[in-house]
């Protein structure tokens, strides 16, 4: 590893944020990637949460490969990624408290959030610390860009706000437009997510899928 | 009757797909045909059925603050409910691993069938869900807590079969090619939850 910036090193934190982004290339931690963007503020909050314990649990399990025995590895890596997000909660709890309690159980399910097993599997296991590192972030980044844009859509047509401030102006709500209610409920973060493939993939013809 | 409102509840109203997005990675992924769909979704809804009433124990009395006061008096002020999630993974884990020896042993038929899907219901995210809500919803006895996992996971399985049966049709389908495979998936789901949106309200 001569160059801690090489071309590679570039790649593995590249790669995630478009060609192999976790959530709509991966199918990856769906499960708290919806569930928490109705608004934006949790929403960012909960993809900062995630990229930090993804980074730290890569590196700490990367700095381990060597002497953890693969037929107990599972249950090393669900007690490292448990340990860091508590401790993650126990900060949302002393300085975020109102964010924290609308984010509910879904810090917890970090713990189970696909992408922390997949990334710990498949790259720290066999890298480096620092490669490990950068795949963290960037896996990290990833997801939090696909929860940002879910986000900003689902609070600016269901909310007219963002984070929190008013940003449909009034004179159009008194000339008759609406916030749609609809984009605040579950089923339109799906519907949303399944659009941003839509798109996604019609710009990367190569992921398509044969008929 | 508490119960019974409860257990509606959670199979339509309060879906662990459709209104929580609890276990979506495996119910994307495990949903190309019935078989193995019902497969896993029973597999769930026994593990779920499982682990509530043990968690809810381990919750009243070792977790919550003055839980372990039945140990003694210096006890009664300690709070261990920092340690929630720990405790919750590992009997999680622990108990997927059980099941799967106790299965392979009685009845490897069945082992066979479900194949991989077993062991990763340890991280299937519906499952520490549903222990958290437990949590958090503080339920006042164990039989409660039994009603809600039984309910959270048929919930969950009506779900995956659903969305299964609705893919197996789709491949005959034309679909614009940006859209096949996932993302039409998603919107389905969506729909899908909507049309679930309609059971809102419903109180027995």
């Amino acid at each position: 590893m001569s160059n801690i910036f090489s071309k590679a090193n570039c790649l593995t934190f590249l790669n995630p944020l478009s060609k192999e982004n976790p959530v709509i290339v991966q199918i990856l931690g769906i499960c708290s990637a919806l569930a928490v963007t109705a608004k934006l503020a949790p929403a960012c909050v909960m993809a900062i949460s995630v990229t930090c314990v993804l980074a730290l649990a890569n590196v700490i399990i990367s700095l381990m490969r060597k002497s953890i025995p693969s037929s107990i590895r599972i249950i090393v890596q669900l007690v490292v990624v448990a340990a860091l997000v508590v401790i993650v909660e126990q900060v949302l709890k002393a300085y975020a408290y109102d964010v924290s309690k609308q984010l509910s159980v879904f810090i917890g399910l970090i713990i189970t959030n696909c992408i922390l097993m997949g990334r710990l599997e498949a790259f720290a296991l066999n890298n480096r610390p620092w490669p490990s590192f950068l795949d963290g972030v960037g896996n990290g980044l990833g997801y939090g860009i696909i929860l940002v844009i879910v986000a900003f859509f689902r609070e600016l047509l269901g909310s007219g706000t963002l984070f929190g401030f008013q940003v449909v102006p009034q004179c159009w709500y008194d000339a008759g437009y609406m916030n749609n209610g609809l984009m605040i409920l579950p089923p339109m973060a799906l519907i949303t997510v399944g659009c941003i493939i839509w798109v996604h993939r019609s710009f990367n013809k190569d992921l398509q899928e044969k008929q | 009757m508490e119960n019974f409102n409860l257990f509606i509840r959670s199979i339509f109203i309060d879906n662990m797909i459709f209104a929580y997005f609890l276990g979506m990675c495996s119910y994307l992924a495990v949903s190309k045909n019935v078989k193995t769909a019902f497969g896993l979704g029973v597999a769930v809804t026994f593990v779920l059925i499982i682990a509530l009433p043990i968690s809810w124990f381990i919750n009243q009395y070792i977790l919550q603050p003055g839980s372990l006061s039945w140990l003694g008096e210096q006890y009664a002020q300690t709070d261990l409910s920092f340690l929630g999630l720990i405790m919750f993974i590992a009997v999680i884990a622990s108990l997927v691993q059980l099941l799967e020896m106790f299965i392979e042993k009685y009845s490897p038929s069945l082992y066979n069938s479900l194949g991989i899907f077993l062991p990763l219901i340890a991280v299937n995210c519906a499952i520490l869900g549903a222990v958290l809500f437990m949590q958090q919803r503080d339920f006042s006895n164990a039989w409660t807590a039994t009603v809600y996992g039984a309910g959270s996971g048929i919930g969950w399985l009506l779900a995956i079969v659903c969305l299964a049966a609705i893919r197996e049709r789709l491949s005959y389908s034309k679909i614009p090619a940006p859209l096949r495979g996932v993302g039409i998936t998603f919107i389905i789901t969506g729909l899908m939850g909507i049309a679930f949106m309609s059971f809102l309200g419903i109180k027995i």
